[in-house]
């Protein structure tokens, strides 16, 4: 069947691009930034490089004194891109470090590579848990949390603080949403809940009807874990189903972050979430952070603009006290032994794992007091949370990695 | 009990959306044996212009229609400008709109931006409708509906209209057609218009439901090529068949094994290939 053929084959040849551009060489810091900026989390990405240059802007595009050549690429959210990407910055633009990625499986494509050369990598967004844990490697600075860090503690407070017992999870099916689930999961089944159900969302899915029509209706809550394009998505169809007034929404951070309640209506409304940022934090620092970035790009910065921003900072100190960044693992020293106290998201350190001790947030959402659209408005905080929460990093190293099975549902 | 009539639902209003998004395609493949791979990216033009035109005039009827003509006008100039060079010539074809169809995937992300978009419904359409223990979303119902109403349609044309005729005639012998003065030249380029009406109108009906985002275009074309492989290339049956067929075996799949939702929309694609080489209505 001839014609069959051709459509089989059209389909393969579908996903095949490539592009390929030249960069420039000058006496300078030479800075790779590979992000997603197509495909299904493209806006996240434009907020990272957004926040980035608006550190540069501010720094009169220095990093540690040293003029900045920048060098942005599309990783097109696909793990085979983003390595391509990876090398093409080593290889052919000699790049001195690598700062992005914003996906958990474009971070553990290109860690071996990054490994292997001796690059330094520094990961402001990339959440995936094993790679300052299990996968580690010196050549690898995180600059945000893990997936579980900010979940650990709101599983503790979502028993103790929001009083719920048991709770259904619809969360998206890779590393990111097995790693949220699992360190909500475990945390809160340890000060007594229960999780009774784990609906899993491909990240393929264009109807979600099946996934909510599966939530079972007798849980106290519903905790949901959701990336991109699926967020108002699934919030919408959790809402059309008359669930939104039957069982509390409770969500993993991103799931309302300030760049999707950009776009949603009232389905957001009332959801509580954990994270380390919040738009409406009300630092000095983030105020001013909030207001550079209103001015230069008319809209509310979401925290992966903030993560930018940060990271900018702390390579801008880094580079500094290292003196250069020709040396990778003494930039990463020198990184590794800067606090950074006036970050807008607040106070961060990095712990042994190279990976940030930080502040955890618990937000809802609500409208703005003027009317015009909606904020996470912080309702609690926990200091000092660290990837290993309150456990022994060896203890906790001793467990596999959350996944789709870890933990495993109680009968 | 009401669970199960609820995922059924589920699976006929996708299929009612997988009916609009793959009439269209089946139609132009039926009569001028394109396989077009900018089918996905017609339907993401139609959900990107709706939701800003419903974002503009708050008119729902104006919105879904301001989709559906857009990509009708876009269909007709790619068709006059570009496809008509390369009649008949699959390969040439499918390089061509799979150009069409990147260019439309970056220009859609220069003016719509990243954000992933959804359309309001107007209020008589939200929200859900309930019976006692059955719950069920307005929209969806309002989706079945029109699905319906358009397929209804679309029938009738094709079966009882002088155009219909034309292009029965056309499907069956081009030359010979062409030799009883029909204007086949038009008749490809009105149709394969058409048939980017209906991929726009799925977009803008589809817009409160399924949104517009980045990507949307290659995420929904695979299930386009599904549902006509199941349903038979070329068929209009066949794409009412196969839509129904894999919106309810995709929503009972992932409700009984939850496992495989990966492969709900896939597995039966495979058996009927197996089976049927040609598709459940499809011709040899």
């Amino acid at each position: 069947m001839r014609v069959v053929r051709s459509v089989l084959l059209a389909t393969a040849l579908i996903g095949m691009l490539v592009s390929a551009r030249v960069g420039a060489a000058a006496e300078t810091v030479k800075v790779g930034l590979p992000v997603p900026l197509t495909g299904f989390v493209a806006e996240s990405a434009r907020d990272m490089v957004d926040g980035f240059k608006l550190y540069l802007s501010e720094s009169g595009n220095k990093l540690g004194g040293m003029n900045v050549d920048l060098k942005v690429e599309d990783t097109e959210a696909n793990p085979q891109n983003a390595l391509t990407k990876m090398r093409k910055l080593v290889e052919n633009d000699k790049v001195n470090l690598v700062v992005g990625y914003l996906l958990a499986f474009e971070g553990y494509a290109v860690r071996d590579y990054v490994h292997n050369n001796m690059v330094p990598l520094f990961l402001p967004v990339v959440a995936a848990d094993d790679l300052t844990q299990r996968k580690r490697s010196p050549y690898i600075v995180r600059m945000i949390w893990t997936s579980s860090q900010p979940n650990h503690p709101f599983g503790k407070y979502a028993y103790e603080k929001l009083g719920y017992r048991r709770i259904a999870t619809v969360a998206q099916d890779y590393a990111f949403g097995w790693e949220n689930v699992g360190g909500f999961q475990k945390t809160f089944e340890e000060a007594g809940g229960q999780i009774v159900e784990k609906i899993w969302v491909p990240l393929d899915a264009a109807d979600y009807s099946a996934f909510v029509t599966r939530i079972p209706r007798n849980v106290d809550a519903v905790y949901a874990l959701l990336v991109g394009s699926h967020i108002p998505g699934v919030l919408r169809t959790y809402r059309d189903y008359g669930l939104k007034d039957k069982i509390p929404l409770i969500a993993g951070n991103i799931t309302t972050d300030e760049d999707v309640l950009r776009s949603m209506g009232d389905e957001a409304l009332g959801v509580v979430t954990s994270h380390t940022y919040a738009a409406s934090l009300t630092r000095p620092q983030n105020v001013a952070f909030v207001n550079a970035f209103k001015n230069a790009f008319k809209r509310d910065p979401s925290y992966y603009a903030e993560a930018m921003y940060t990271a900018a900072m702390w390579l801008d100190r880094g580079i500094a006290k290292a003196g250069g960044a020709s040396d990778a693992l003494k930039l990463i020293d020198a990184v590794k032994s800067t606090d950074l106290q006036d970050a807008p998201r607040g106070p961060l350190k990095l712990d042994a794992y190279n990976n940030p001790i930080e502040t955890v947030y618990i937000r809802r959402v609500v409208k703005k007091p003027d009317g015009k659209g909606m904020e996470n408005q912080v309702i609690d905080k926990i200091d000092n949370v660290s990837q290993f929460w309150t456990y022994s990093p060896e203890e906790f190293l001793k467990q596999p990695v959350y996944s789709r099975d870890f933990p495993p549902l109680k009968k | 009990m009401t669970i199960w009539v609820t995922h059924v639902l589920n699976g006929l209003s996708f299929g009612a959306l997988l009916f609009l998004l793959s009439s269209g395609f089946t139609l132009a493949f039926g009569l001028m044996k394109i396989i077009n791979i900018a089918h996905g990216s017609f339907y993401m033009l139609g959900a990107y212009v709706s939701v800003s035109i419903m974002l503009a005039t708050g008119n729902f009827a104006v919105a879904i229609g301001a989709g559906a003509f857009t990509v009708l006008i876009f269909a007709i100039v790619l068709e006059e400008v570009l496809l008509r060079r390369y009649h008949l010539r699959d390969l040439p074809q499918i390089l061509l709109t799979m150009g069409v169809a990147f260019i439309v995937s970056r220009v859609c992300l220069i003016i719509w931006g990243g954000d992933p978009l959804v359309m309001r419904t107007p209020s008589w359409l939200s929200g859900p409708l309930i019976f006692g223990d059955f719950v069920f979303p307005k929209y969806r119902i309002f989706l079945i509906v029109a699905a319906a109403v358009v397929g209804l349609l679309l029938w009738l044309v094709l079966e009882r209209s002088r155009i219909g005729a034309y292009v029965r005639a056309c499907v069956d012998d081009e030359e010979m057609a062409a030799a009883m003065k029909i204007n086949t030249r038009a008749l490809f380029t009105g149709m394969f218009g058409f048939s980017g009406l209906l991929a726009g109108l799925g977009g803008a009906i589809g817009a409160p439901y399924i949104g517009a985002y980045p990507g949307l275009d290659f995420n929904i074309l695979p299930l386009a090529l599904v549902v006509v492989i199941v349903g038979g290339l070329g068929s209009l049956a066949g794409a009412a068949v196969g839509s129904v067929f894999v919106g309810i075996i995709d929503s009972l799949g992932k409700a009984l094994f939850p496992e495989l939702s990966y492969f709900t929309i896939f597995v039966p694609m495979i058996v009927i290939l197996a089976i049927r080489p040609t598709g459940l209505l499809g011709r040899e």
